[in-house]
C-alpha cells in the first residue's frame, strides 16, 4: 500500500475491505449462503403476509394434518368433518354428497330442527355458507347446501390446528431477530470493552479481564435459567441479556487485537501527532478489529438460535401465540414418529439457515485473512 | 511453573467466592420456592419445612451459613430430596456423567481431528466438502432432535441397543448417549482442525520442511500437527469442562443417572442448595480445565512462558 | 485399590454374573416404568402418586387397596366403629412382622401418627391425619404428641380418637402418610434410615437399591403375612421422565408397564399397541381458577359466562386426543354413592351456551367497545399450552381477549400459594381419597389450596355440617348441595376430568383398570 512517492494523482490503493470482497466474491459457497440468507430474511419478513392463513389462526378441523399440496379437506376428511358437526348438533345425519364446490347434506331429529344449526356447519373449517335448501314439513329433516372450503396447509399443521406453513415463516422472523439482537448486543460490549481494556492497559486490563475470567467460570445455562424466570419470557430483554452474557469471548479477541494494533508504528505516529485517545480508538484500532469481529458474529448468531432452541426443548421458549424455529422443532421432536412434517420443515429451515451463516463465516474469514493476499 | 499452578489456585479462590454469592443471591431473587407443589401444601407445612431447613432465617444469615458450610466441604442437604445430600447426589451422578463425557470427547478429538486433518490435506476437493459439509451438519441439528432419531433407529427398528437406561454401566447402553454427546463436538473439532491445520501447512517453517524434502506424513503429523493443536487445545478447556458436568438433554432423553440434569432440574425446582453445588462444580471444573490448558499451551508453544 | 480389594471385586463380580446366568430363569423380574423417582422413601415426607406407587409395595398400612382399588384389611385383621362415628379400634393382624423379623405392634403406628405430625418431621402430607383428635395442633406446633387421639390398647388393639365423625377416615388410611416406620431404626439412624440395607418395612417387599434417577429395585418379602401369594420376584422401578422415551422402552420390552405416555401421539399408539394402551376416567380435575376477589372476576355471572363459553368436547378430542373426558362438575364422577352436581347448562348444546354467554357478556356491559380482558397463566407444558391455546380461540368471538403467560412450575404455583395477582390461571387437583372432600374443600374459605380466594357462607355452612354428619347418605348429600352452589357460582372452571394412561404389557397378568390408577405389584403376575 505505498504510493511511489511521486506527486502524481494518488494511487488508489485497494482496501482492506475492497479486497476482501473481491475474495469473497469468489467464494463460491460463501456468495450461494449469503444470497440464501437473503432469501430466506426477505421470505420470513415478507411471507407471513402473502400466506393464506394467520399464523395464529386455529382450525379445530384440521388439528396435526400432514403436508399436503391438495386443499383441505380431501374427501375423506368431508364426511368425518360432517359427522362431528352433526354429533356436536345432536342431530342425525342422514346422508350427504358432494356438488362441484357444495356439498348437500341431509340431517334429521326427533325435534323440529332449529335454523342456527346451520352454524355447527360453518363452525366446521371445512365448509361456509351453510344454508338450509330444504325442510320436511314437520321440520325434522332438513336438507343443508354448504361450501367446501379450500385450505391449502403445504407444511401441514400443529397440534392447535395452526398453519405450519405461516408459523415457520413467523417463527424465522423470531429466531433471525433473537440472533441478530443478542449477536448485536455481544459484539457492541465485547468490542467496547475489548478495546478499552487493551489500549489502557496495565493495572486496568487487569482488573478487566479478571471479571472476564470470572465471567467464565459462571455456568452459563444456570444464569439463562434464572434469566428466563426473571424476565417471564420478555423475549427482547431476555436475549438481550443472553447477549450480555456471551460477551466474553469477543472481549478476549478485541483485547489481543488491540494490543498487536497499538505497538503498530502509525498508531504511535498518530500519538504522537497529539491525537486524543478516543481518536486514536476510533480512527485506528476499532477498525481494525472489524475483520475478525465480522466473522465472530457470524458463527455467534447460529449460537444464540442453538440455544434458543435448548431453552425451547426445556419448555421455556416464546410466549403463545408467538413462536420460534427453536419452539416449533421442540414440539415437532415431542410429536415423532407420528407427526413427522411438524419436525421436517422447520428443521430444514433451522439447518439450512445455520448451514448458510456458517458457509458466510467461513467465507469472510479467508477473505479477511491478511497472509492470504 | 508450580509457583505459576500455584498462583492459578489461590486467584481460583476470588473467583469461586464472587461465582458462589452471585449465584446464592440470585436464585433466592427468582420467585417461588421449593414446597411450592403442584399439589399445594397446608400453610402450617410449609412453615415447618421452612424451619426445618432454616429457611425462615434471614437471607444473610443463610448465605454466611451456607459459605461456612462450604468453607467445611459441605454442600448441604437437598430440599426436594432429603433422603440425600447434595454430596450424595454428585457421588451417584458424577462418576456416570464423567464417563459419557471423557468418553464423547476422546472420540470427539480422535474423530474430529482425523476429519479435519483429511480435509485439510484435500482442501477444496470433494472429501474437504464433504467433512465440512458434514461438520456443518452436526453442530447445527439439535441434539433433542439427534438423540430421538438414534433411539427410533437403533433401539427400535435395528434393536441392536437399549432405548434407554443406564443399565449398571453397561457399554450398549452408553453408545447412543456417548454418539449424541460427541456429534456436534466432532463437528467442531473437524473445522477447527481443518482451519488450524491449512494454516499450519502454509506456514514458513512446514514450507521450509517440504522443502528440504521431509517426507509428507512426518511434516504432516510431526510439525504441521503440532501448531495445529493449539487452537483446539484452548477450545478444548471450556468444551471439557461442559461435556464432562453432564447434559440435561442427553441425561433425559435417554435415561442417565448423571448430573447434568441437576443445572436445570434443581434451578426449576428452586432445590438452593443442589443449585448451588452444581453451579460450584461447574466452577470448579473449568477453572482446572483452563489451567490444564494453559500448560499444555506451553508445552506445544515454547514461545508461551509461565514463571 | 490394594491387590486384595482387587482380587475380592473380581470374586465378588464373578459371582454376580452366575448369578445372574443361573437365577435369571427362576426369578421373576418386573420392569416397571413410573414417571419420577421419589422424594424420598420415608413415607411421612412424601406426596406424589409416583412415591404413593412404590411405597404401597413397600409398606402396609392399616387398610390397604386391593388390585381394583377396593378397601380391604392390612396390617388390622379388623375394626369397629363407635356409633357415633368418632372412635376406631382396630385389631392388629396376628403374626405380622417387619422385614427384620420384629413384631408389627399398635405401638409403631402410635409411634408412627405421631411422628407425621412432629414439626421437626417436615412431613408434607401431615394434613391427611388432620381429623385425628388433637394431631393439627402438634403438627402447629401447639399441642403434645401424647395428647393426639392415638392409644396402644395393647400390642394387638389400637383405638383412634376422631374430632368429628368423617366417614372417609378409612379411605385416608390407605394414603402413604399413614403407614408405619419400624421404630427402633428410625431412632437409631435418623434420616439414614430410608438407605438401602437399613430400610426396615412390613410390605410385601423390601429395598434393595436406589440409585437415584436410575432405578430402585425391590425384592419380595419373605417375612409379609401374604408371601406365598406373591408371585413377582424383584420389581424395578425405572423413573421415565420422559414420555417418548418411555413409550420406546416399553415397545422395547424393556419396560412392563409404564403410567403414562406422550398423549400428543395418543392416536398412533392407539393403532399401533391395541390394547396395550389403557385409559380410562380417573379421580383428578382439570381446571381454571379465577381470582375471585379481583374485580371483575368477583361477579359470579361472568365468571359463569366464560366457563358457558368453553366447548369442553373440542378440548378432550382434539386437544387431548381424547386422553381427558369434558368436565362439566368439579367433583369427578366414580366417588361410590356421591352424585357429581354438573353444571346447569351441561345439558344444552354448545351453541345455546355461547347465545347465552353472549348475552350474559352484553347485559353486564361488555361489548365491542368495552372488550373483556382476560390474562391467562398456566404452567409450562406442550398440553397446557395447546389446551390455552384453544381456550384463547373459543372466547375470541365473544370479544373476550385473552393473552397468555407461561411461567415455569415453581413460579406458577409460588403466585398461586401467594394469592398474588393474576386473572385466571390453571392447575389441577388428584384426588388424595376417595371421597368428594378432597375437591370440594379447595373453594372453602382460608382453605390453603382455595387459589380462587371465594368466599361464601352459605358454601361454607354446607362444608360444616357435612363434616359434622354421622350418616354417610345424608354426608355425601350435603356435599352434593355444595357442589350445587360451586358450579353456581363457578370459582373455578372444571374444564376436564383426568384419566389414567398406562402401557401394559400383555405379559403382564392381574392389572385392573380403576379410578385411582392403583396397582400393586402383590396382585401382579408376570408370565
Amino acid at each position: 500500500m505505498t504510493g511511489d512517492g511521486t506527486a502524481s494523482a494518488p494511487v488508489r490503493g485497494r482496501s482492506l475491505w475492497g479486497d476482501a470482497l473481491v475474495r469473497l466474491r469468489a467464494n463460491k459457497a460463501a456468495v450461494v449462503s449469503l444470497v440464501y440468507l437473503a432469501l430466506m430474511t426477505l421470505v420470513c419478513l415478507i411471507g407471513p403476509w402473502a400466506a393464506p392463513h394467520p399464523f395464529d389462526e386455529v382450525y379445530p378441523d384440521f388439528v396435526k394434518v400432514p403436508a399436503s399440496l391438495e386443499p383441505y379437506p380431501h374427501e375423506a376428511d368431508i364426511a368425518v368433518s360432517l359427522g362431528e358437526a352433526a354429533k356436536r348438533a345432536r342431530l342425525d345425519l342422514v346422508g350427504w354428497r358432494r356438488d362441484g364446490g357444495t356439498v348437500v347434506i341431509e340431517l334429521a331429529s326427533a325435534k323440529p330442527i332449529d335454523e342456527r344449526n346451520t352454524r355447527y356447519i360453518d363452525r366446521q373449517s371445512s365448509f361456509s355458507g351453510a344454508r338450509i335448501t330444504a325442510r320436511s314439513d314437520d321440520g325434522t329433516r332438513v336438507t343443508m347446501t354448504a361450501d367446501i372450503a379450500r385450505h391449502y396447509f403445504l407444511f401441514g399443521t400443529d397440534s392447535n390446528g395452526r398453519d405450519l406453513f405461516t408459523r415457520t415463516l413467523i417463527a424465522g422472523r423470531v429466531s433471525l431477530s433473537i440472533g441478530l439482537l443478542a449477536g448485536f448486543v455481544a459484539i457492541t460490549i465485547g468490542v467496547v470493552y475489548g478495546a478499552t481494556a487493551g489500549f489502557v492497559g496495565g493495572r486496568v486490563d487487569n482488573v478487566m479481564m479478571r471479571i472476564v475470567d470470572v465471567l467464565y467460570s459462571l455456568p452459563f445455562i444456570f444464569f439463562v435459567i434464572m434469566l428466563v424466570v426473571f424476565f417471564g419470557r420478555n423475549f427482547v430483554l431476555m436475549f438481550i441479556a443472553v447477549g450480555a452474557v456471551l460477551w466474553l469471548d469477543m472481549a478476549r479477541i478485541v483485547r489481543g487485537q488491540t494490543l498487536s494494533i497499538k505497538r503498530q508504528e502509525y498508531v504511535q505516529a498518530a500519538e504522537a501527532l497529539g491525537v486524543s485517545n478516543a481518536g486514536i480508538l476510533l480512527r485506528h484500532v476499532v477498525p481494525n478489529t472489524l475483520g475478525p469481529v465480522v466473522v465472530y458474529m457470524t458463527l455467534l448468531v447460529p449460537q444464540v438460535i442453538i440455544l434458543e432452541s435448548f431453552l425451547s426443548f426445556l419448555g421455556l421458549g416464546v410466549q403463545e401465540p408467538m413462536t420460534s424455529w427453536g419452539v416449533l422443532i421442540a414440539q415437532g421432536a415431542k410429536n415423532m414418529p407420528s407427526a413427522n412434517w411438524m419436525l421436517a420443515f422447520p428443521s430444514f429451515f433451522l439447518t439450512s439457515t445455520l448451514f448458510a451463516l456458517n458457509f458466510i463465516g467461513d467465507g469472510l474469514r479467508d477473505a479477511l485473512d491478511p497472509k492470504d493476499r | 511453573m508450580l509457583r505459576y499452578v500455584l498462583k492459578r489456585l489461590l486467584t481460583a479462590i476470588p473467583t469461586l467466592f464472587v461465582i458462589v454469592t452471585v449465584s446464592f443471591f440470585l436464585m433466592r431473587v427468582a420467585p417461588g420456592g421449593p414446597f411450592n407443589l403442584e399439589k399445594g401444601l397446608n400453610p402450617t407445612i410449609i412453615r415447618n419445612l421452612e424451619r426445618m431447613f432454616r429457611l425462615d432465617e434471614p437471607l444473610y444469615m443463610q448465605y454466611l451459613d451456607y459459605l461456612w458450610n462450604l468453607l467445611h466441604g459441605d454442600l448441604g442437604p437437598s430440599y426436594v430430596l432429603p433422603d440425600f445430600t447434595v454430596a450424595d447426589l454428585f457421588r451417584a451422578g458424577l462418576p456416570v456423567s464423567i464417563q459419557l463425557g471423557a468418553s464423547a470427547l476422546l472420540l470427539a478429538l480422535l474423530v474430529g481431528g482425523t476429519l479435519g486433518i483429511v480435509a485439510a490435506l484435500r482442501q477444496n476437493r470433494a472429501a474437504d466438502y464433504t467433512v465440512v459439509a458434514l461438520a456443518t451438519a452436526g453442530s447445527t441439528i439439535p441434539t433433542f432432535v439427534i438423540a430421538p432419531l438414534l433411539q427410533l433407529g437403533f433401539g427400535l427398528a435395528l434393536r441392536w441397543l437399549p432405548v434407554g437406561g443406564w443399565g449398571d454401566g453397561a457399554l450398549a447402553n452408553k453408545v447412543m448417549p456417548i454418539l449424541t454427546l460427541a456429534l456436534p463436538q466432532i463437528a467442531i473439532v473437524a473445522r477447527l482442525m481443518r482451519a488450524a491445520m491449512i494454516e499450519a501447512l502454509r506456514s514458513n517453517h512446514i514450507r521450509t520442511a517440504r522443502a528440504m524434502g521431509l517426507p509428507g506424513a512426518t511434516v504432516v503429523l510431526k510439525h504441521a500437527l503440532r501448531g495445529a493443536l493449539l487452537p483446539i487445545v484452548s477450545y478444548i478447556g471450556p468444551a471439557a469442562a461442559a461435556l464432562l458436568t453432564g447434559s440435561v438433554i442427553v441425561e433425559t432423553i435417554f435415561a442417565i443417572p448423571g448430573i447434568g440434569r441437576y443445572f436445570v432440574e434443581a434451578a426449576l425446582n428452586r432445590d438452593y442448595t443442589v443449585v448451588m453445588g452444581t453451579v460450584v462444580i461447574i466452577a470448579v471444573f473449568t477453572i482446572v480445565f483452563n489451567l490444564i490448558v494453559d500448560i499444555l499451551y506451553s508445552a506445544l508453544d515454547p514461545r508461551v512462558r509461565y514463571d | 485399590m490394594t491387590l486384595r480389594a482387587l482380587v475380592r471385586a473380581f470374586a465378588l463380580g464373578l459371582v454376580m454374573l452366575i448369578a445372574g446366568a443361573f437365577g435369571a430363569s427362576a426369578e421373576v423380574v418386573y420392569n416397571r416404568g413410573n414417571s419420577a423417582d421419589p422424594e424420598s422413601l420415608d413415607p411421612h415426607k412424601t406426596s406424589t402418586v409416583y412415591e404413593a406407587n412404590i411405597l404401597r409395595d413397600l409398606f402396609m398400612g392399616l387398610v390397604v387397596q386391593d388390585a381394583g382399588a377396593n378397601l380391604i384389611p392390612g396390617a388390622a385383621e379388623s375394626w369397629t366403629i363407635s356409633p357415633d362415628g368418632t372412635v376406631y379400634t382396630f385389631k392388629l393382624r396376628t403374626g405380622a412382622l417387619w422385614s427384620n423379623g420384629d413384631p408389627v405392634t399398635a405401638g409403631d403406628f402410635v409411634f408412627a401418627f405421631q411422628r407425621l405430625q412432629l414439626p421437626d418431621t417436615g412431613a408434607e402430607y401431615a394434613s391427611m391425619l388432620y381429623p385425628v383428635k388433637g394431631a393439627e395442633e402438634v403438627n402447629q406446633g401447639k399441642g403434645k404428641p401424647e395428647d393426639m387421639g392415638v392409644k396402644a390398647v395393647d400390642d394387638q388393639t389400637l383405638e383412634i380418637t376422631l374430632k368429628s365423625p368423617t366417614p372417609y377416615f378409612l379411605e385416608l388410611l390407605t394414603h402413604q402418610a399413614t403407614y408405619p416406620v419400624h421404630r427402633k431404626s428410625v431412632e437409631t439412624l435418623g434420616a439414614d434410615f430410608v438407605k438401602p440395607g437399613n430400610l426396615v418395612s412390613n410390605g410385601a417387599y423390601t429395598l434393595a437399591e436406589f440409585v437415584p434417577n436410575d432405578h430402585i429395585r425391590l425384592v419380595k418379602n419373605p417375612k409379609f403375612y401374604d408371601a406365598a401369594n406373591v408371585q413377582i420376584d424383584v420389581v424395578n422401578y425405572f423413573p421415565t421422565e420422559d414420555r417418548s422415551t418411555a413409550l420406546k422402552r416399553f415397545e422395547a420390552g424393556e419396560l412392563d408397564s409404564n403410567d403414562d405416555l406422550p398423549t400428543e401421539q395418543l392416536a398412533d399408539i392407539r393403532a399401533r399397541l391395541g390394547d396395550q394402551v389403557h385409559i380410562g376416567p380417573y379421580l383428578g380435575t382439570y381446571y381454571y381458577a379465577f381470582k375471585s376477589d379481583k374485580a371483575p372476576w368477583t361477579e359470579p355471572k361472568l365468571r359463569r359466562a366464560i366457563s358457558m363459553a368453553i366447548d369442553r368436547d373440542l378440548l378432550a378430542e382434539k386437544i387431548w386426543s381424547n386422553s381427558m373426558i369434558p368436565a362439566y362438575s368439579f367433583v369427578p364422577p366414580g366417588i361410590p354413592g356421591y352424585e357429581s352436581r354438573m353444571a346447569d347448562y351441561a345439558a344444552s348444546s354448545q351453541l345455546d351456551r355461547e347465545d347465552e354467554a353472549k348475552r350474559i357478556l352484553a347485559e353486564l356491559g361488555y361489548g365491542p367497545d368495552k372488550p373483556l380482558k382476560l390474562e391467562l397463566r398456566f404452567n409450562t407444558s406442550e398440553n397446557h399450552r395447546n389446551t390455552a391455546v384453544a381456550v384463547q380461540d373459543m372466547l375470541k368471538p365473544l370479544g373476550i381477549e385473552v393473552t397468555l403467560v407461561n411461567t415455569d412450575t415453581k413460579t406458577h404455583y409460588g403466585l398461586l400459594e401467594q394469592h398474588a395477582d393474576f386473572d385466571v390461571a390453571r392447575a389441577g387437583w388428584i384426588a388424595d381419597y376417595k371421597d368428594p372432600e378432597t375437591f370440594l374443600r379447595l373453594a372453602t374459605t382460608g382453605d390453603g389450596n382455595n387459589y380462587s380466594l371465594y368466599s361464601n357462607p352459605e358454601y361454607d355452612g354446607l362444608m360444616k355440617a357435612a363434616a359434622a354428619e354421622p350418616d354417610p347418605a345424608k354426608r355425601l348429600g350435603l356435599l352434593s348441595d355444595a357442589e350445587a352452589i360451586f358450579m353456581r357460582d363457578t370459582p373455578y372452571i372444571p374444564l376436564l376430568y383426568y384419566s389414567y394412561h398406562d402401557l401394559v404389557s400383555p405379559k403382564l397378568k392381574g392389572w385392573q383398570d380403576n379410578v385411582m390408577d392403583v396397582h400393586p405389584t402383590r396382585f401382579l403376575r408376570k408370565e
